[in-house]
């Protein structure tokens, strides 16, 4: 061996200890949901808790109800998302990453306590919060998500070269027009990753329902039902058909993801 | 024309900046009274709220813990996501690829399937006690190290290749090499997904379920379960933490701003 | 070539950004079908004047006339001007052929039809399909790419984006095609090859090409007409043969080509002074007046020591290929010669230059003059900067009291304080320090000029632009951030006639 070759394995031994880790607490609590979704209580191999869920209406609504849920919010905050990080990243204001800041700045205050915030306004606003279960859930989510929808869209809109909306303008496109056949689609990987970033939470994210007292139940729930039941194999079904779910999207917006885009939740 | 278009959009900047603020500052109001409802009369101001919150030993011991799980957590991720991504970026495409991929799954799954499939994985089948901790730091280790990892390997990428050549052109060993010009150069990287793993951790309520000690809370759990109850004095008591939180992040960001802005005077930011 | 009407004219055009001139007075008129470059070093308002014809900044004030029209504040989707960009701008979510059919499909004709009344009336349409399709497939031809309309723009290389650039501008039929340093992101071969091809397309679509780019080779080789432009300011208009054998200034003279600059003076009818000797030129200027004096490289012939003007010391020879790049020493003064004959290092030889080889234009930095004011420590203020001075050289004979007030030689006491004054500095009483507050004023370099003996710098400060014009002997390079220190004893100052009271 020599001294070179040793000194590049070095280097890369350092990844050892990450990928005993992600084996260990990321694959293998996948493939332990695997098992316990297709075994019983006593560990024999069954199909029950997959047909439980398909034939139970309960179940059913639940998933319908989510997904419900989940397109409405998604659409709601790229409807109020979009207009934001449009003005933003074409303002000419100097400070403009402090605007931007202000939009994201309740990423970083516990969600409990916003929603907590959100529920009071809420309850002296509708007096009983209970009756209006999924406008509530909806206003609830979006308020909690839309950050995370703003900061990839302004991220795509920012990064947008100037210089291609002029060339657009020089062949003849009005305003309009720029906006649709160039901003637009350039800015569809910024959409996408708003997207995958509001609407998997907001099929999961049963503790906003939880705390705007809602008894409407979403994927997550059923869960969290589980879990507190002590079933550990219709949960672990619940998390399987949600890990497909993830899975289908993820394959789905992988191609249009370039590089980094879905590091959005990672800004600081 | 293109004064209406600035009108409007101002509108629309002014109308969903209320949306996100108005519930938050109208909650810091009434932290300061001694009303039980938002929205409710106000008698009069008092610090009662306050009070409450740094005097219930109850109060203040979940807060110390979830403060002291987040920098733990975050510090462990710090150093398993930087060695990780280090060691990636050198690997072999096949490993690297495996490695992103694997980093990639606590990032797009969703939170209640991670915290359940760790329940399972550790409580449920080996046996782990909850009363260890031990489900509950790796939980969140599981949760942060992604994005640390996410954070350095960009940095890496903008690493001019040769000064790790050069530093061991210079006589320095490969370990000399990775402490005194290879880090120091991801420090940013480092620093900034310590940072998210922080407030990841503060923020997270699901894996924390799914994998605390049934004595033990974070301020999420807390505040879920203190909505559910009926004890007002401990509900008004976390409008005050809400307060107090909110004025914690506008410090942080403005003086975040203030440093970053001076760092690098000359350009512009974004 | 031979239609001469104008297409487009520049009128007093000015533009500014925040405080800061770009392009200031812009005149200029370009006719149908001519290729013209705008030349100049980088940040001197070429791009600026480019992107006011294509209408992405709008001057602020002037006018600009196409055909005649004004079309100065005209959207840039309204004018038949279309543009290359720099680096290039190709829409990344689009193929080739919808890049190139983007104008295309945005356009609307006019036609004439029949309605149901039989009346004729005109329809605006937009062009068919096959329209589309024959057009794209023409300028594909005219780039070279056919075959490559269904590929993504992102797996072409730098030459054949920049050939889907130009055949999307052009495919609109622009009444002038601008083009942005369109070569600059290509490698010197392509580089080369595209310079030929842009001249051969010019000649073949007819239409008028303006051309930036800040090679001085690349618009020699392509223009009919070049612009050298410099600080916001046209410095030359001309063929690329006038511009390169008459420049008018020492700027244009060191920016094209090479050139030996020096400072003369004249010394009679059609004589010139410089380097220590006198020769005869074609220029003819006073007697006595002190001129720049260019001399190019290929100029100066190699004789005998004793024949011609010059003798000198070779210092170094340099093999060029074609030439030999001959480095020599006459007296004080350093001058390069490019020469196919051979000299020997360290050799003496005698240098002959023509007078047509001599070309002579007025200096046009002369003294630094600047307004000035007197503050209360008895220093002034000018030119961004506060220096110390002797205020007693305003009143003869005066001197100043322990207060620091000055007393006149008539006895008098005056407090000269906020007193309006007029400061000269010579060029070779400034000296440049990189030491930050060692001198008065900070500045950048912003202009360098070998003068055969010594470097002319401008030194420009950050704050109100002020420019410093100085000599000295040490090379720094433009761009280096500079404190400028003037002795007392070298500003001149003297009083402003007193027009009106201060008020």
């Amino acid at each position: 061996m020599t001294k070179a070759l040793k000194l590049r394995f070095n280097r890369r031994q350092l990844c050892i200890p990450y990928a005993a880790f992600l084996i260990l607490f990321v694959i293998c609590p996948l493939l332990v949901i695997i098992y316990y979704a297709f075994t019983d209580g006593t560990g024999q191999f069954t199909f029950d808790n997959l047909v439980q869920f398909f034939s139970n209406t309960n179940t059913l609504g639940t998933l319908l109800n989510s997904i419900a849920i989940a397109a409405v919010t998604t659409v709601v905050c790229l409807l109020i998302a979009y207009p934001v990080a449009y003005i933003l990243a074409r303002s000419k204001f100097k400070k403009k990453y402090v605007l931007l800041m202000l939009f994201v700045l309740p990423m970083w205050i516990n969600f409990t306590l916003r929603i907590t915030a959100l529920k009071e306004i809420l309850t002296a606003i509708e007096s009983n919060i209970a009756m209006y279960p999924f406008l509530n859930t909806v206003i609830g989510m979006t308020y909690d998500f839309l950050p995370f929808m703003i900061l990839p869209l302004y991220t795509s809109l920012s990064k947008l070269d100037k210089s291609l909306t002029e060339a657009a303008e020089d062949l003849g496109a009005n305003s309009f027009t720029v906006f649709m056949r160039v901003i637009l689609p350039l800015s569809v990987p910024g959409i996408i990753s708003g997207v995958t970033m509001v609407l998997l939470p907001s099929m999961t994210n049963y503790v906003v329902l939880d705390m705007l007292y809602n008894s409407t139940y979403i994927m997550g729930s059923l869960i969290g039902s589980y879990f507190a039941a002590y079933d550990w194999n219709n949960g672990s079904m619940i998390s399987l058909i949600l890990l497909i779910i993830i899975f289908i999207i993820t394959l789905a917006t992988n191609r249009f993801n370039d590089n980094g885009e879905s590091a959005g939740r990672t800004i600081l | 024309m293109k004064i209406t278009k600035k009108v409007l959009s101002v509108v629309w900047l002014v109308l969903i900046l209320a949306f996100i603020y108005v519930p938050i500052l109208l909650l810091a109001v009434y932290s300061f009274t001694d009303a039980t409802m938002v929205g409710g009369a106000i008698d009069g101001f008092s610090f009662q709220n306050y009070i409450t919150l740094f005097e219930n030993e109850e109060l203040r011991s979940m807060i110390g813990g979830t403060v002291a799980l987040a920098l733990g957590a975050a510090l462990i991720s710090a150093i398993l996501g930087t060695l990780g991504a280090i060691g990636a970026f050198y690997s072999k495409r096949t490993a690297k690829n495996l490695i992103n991929y694997a980093n990639q799954i606590p990032v797009v799954n969703a939170d209640v399937v991670t915290g359940f499939s760790l329940c399972v994985l550790l409580i449920v089948l080996l046996g782990i006690g909850k009363d260890t901790f031990v489900p509950l730091v790796l939980g969140h280790v599981v949760l942060c190290t992604p994005f640390v990892y996410l954070s350095v390997i960009p940095r890496l990428k903008a690493m001019d290749n040769n000064l790790y050549e050069a530093a061991l052109d210079l006589g320095a060993t490969p370990t000399q090499a990775l402490f005194k010009v290879v880090i120091p150069q991801l420090l940013p990287g480092i620093l900034s997904g310590f940072m998210l793993a922080v407030t990841l951790s503060l923020d997270d309520y699901f894996i924390t379920t799914y994998t605390k000690p049934s004595t033990f809370d974070t301020i999420s759990t807390y505040v879920v379960n203190a909505t559910k109850g009926g004890q007002t004095d401990i509900k008004t008591a976390l409008w005050a933490l809400s307060t107090i939180i909110f004025l914690i992040v506008v410090v942080i960001v403005v003086l975040m701003n203030v440093l970053s802005v001076k760092k690098k005077k000359p350009e512009e930011r974004i | 070539m031979n239609q001469t009407s104008t297409i487009i004219e520049l009128k007093d055009v000015c533009k500014s950004f925040d405080d800061t001139v770009a392009v200031e007075n812009f005149n200029l008129s370009i006719q149908k079908g001519e290729f013209v470059t705008f030349l100049g070093p980088s940040g001197c308002g070429k791009t600026t004047t480019l992107r006011m014809i294509a209408g992405f900044d709008l001057p602020t004030s002037g006018q600009i006339l196409l055909n005649g029209e004004d079309i100065s504040n005209l959207p840039p989707n309204k004018r038949p001007v279309n543009t290359v960009f720099q680096r290039y701008a190709l829409f990344p979510h689009l193929n080739v052929y919808e890049n190139i059919a983007f104008g295309l499909r945005l356009k609307k004709v006019e036609y004439e039809t029949t309605d149901r009344n039989g009346k004729i009336v005109t329809k605006k349409v937009h062009l068919t399909r096959r329209e589309i399709d024959e057009k794209v497939k023409r300028v594909l031809d005219i780039v070279d790419l056919e075959g490559f309309e269904k590929r993504s723009v992102s797996t072409l290389s730098g030459g054949q984006q920049q050939r889907v650039a130009i055949a999307r501008a052009i495919v609109n039929e622009p009444e002038i095609l601008l083009l942005d340093e369109p070569l600059g992101a290509l490698d010197l071969k392509m580089r080369k090859e595209m310079q030929i091809e842009l001249k051969e397309m010019h000649k073949r679509l007819g239409i008028t090409f303006i051309y930036v780019t800040h090679e001085q080779e690349e618009a020699l080789t392509m223009s009919d007409k070049i612009v050298v432009i410099n600080d916001g300011e046209i410095q030359q208009v001309g063929t690329p043969t006038d511009i390169y054998n008459e420049p008018v200034n020492t700027f244009v003279a060191d920016f094209i080509g090479e050139s030996n600059i020096f400072n003369g003076m004249m010394t009679g009818k059609l004589k010139v002074k410089f380097c220590g000797a006198e020769f005869e030129c074609l220029d003819d200027y006073e007697i006595n007046q002190y001129v720049d004096v260019v001399v190019r490289p290929e100029d100066i012939i190699i004789c005998k020591p004793g024949e011609g003007q010059l003798k000198g010391r070779v210092i170094s020879t340099v093999f060029k290929g074609v030439h030999y790049e001959i480095t020599v020493e006459v007296g004080r003064f350093e001058l390069v010669i490019q020469s196919t004959a051979y000299a020997a290092p360290d050799s003496v030889i005698g240098m002959k230059i023509e007078p047509d080889g001599i070309h002579i234009m007025e200096k046009v930095y002369t003294e630094n003059k600047y307004d000035g004011v007197i503050t209360k420590n008895n220093t002034v203020k000018f030119g961004d900067g506060e220096f110390e001075c002797d205020v007693t050289q305003l009143y003869p004979g005066s001197h100043l009291d322990e207060e620091g007030y000055l007393i006149t030689a008539s006895g008098e006491q005056l407090d000269l304080t906020g007193t309006e004054v007029t400061v000269e500095v010579g060029f070779a009483d400034i000296t440049m320090s990189d030491e930050e507050d060692a001198g008065g004023v900070e500045g950048s370099i912003i202009s360098m000029i070998y003068k055969g003996d010594h470097y002319r710098y401008i030194v420009r400060t950050e704050e109100n632009e002020e420019d410093y014009v100085l000599a000295c002997p040490d090379l720094w390079n433009t761009g280096d951030k500079v404190s400028l220190i003037i002795p007392s004893d070298k500003i001149k100052l003297t009083l402003k006639p007193v027009a009106g009271e201060k008020k």
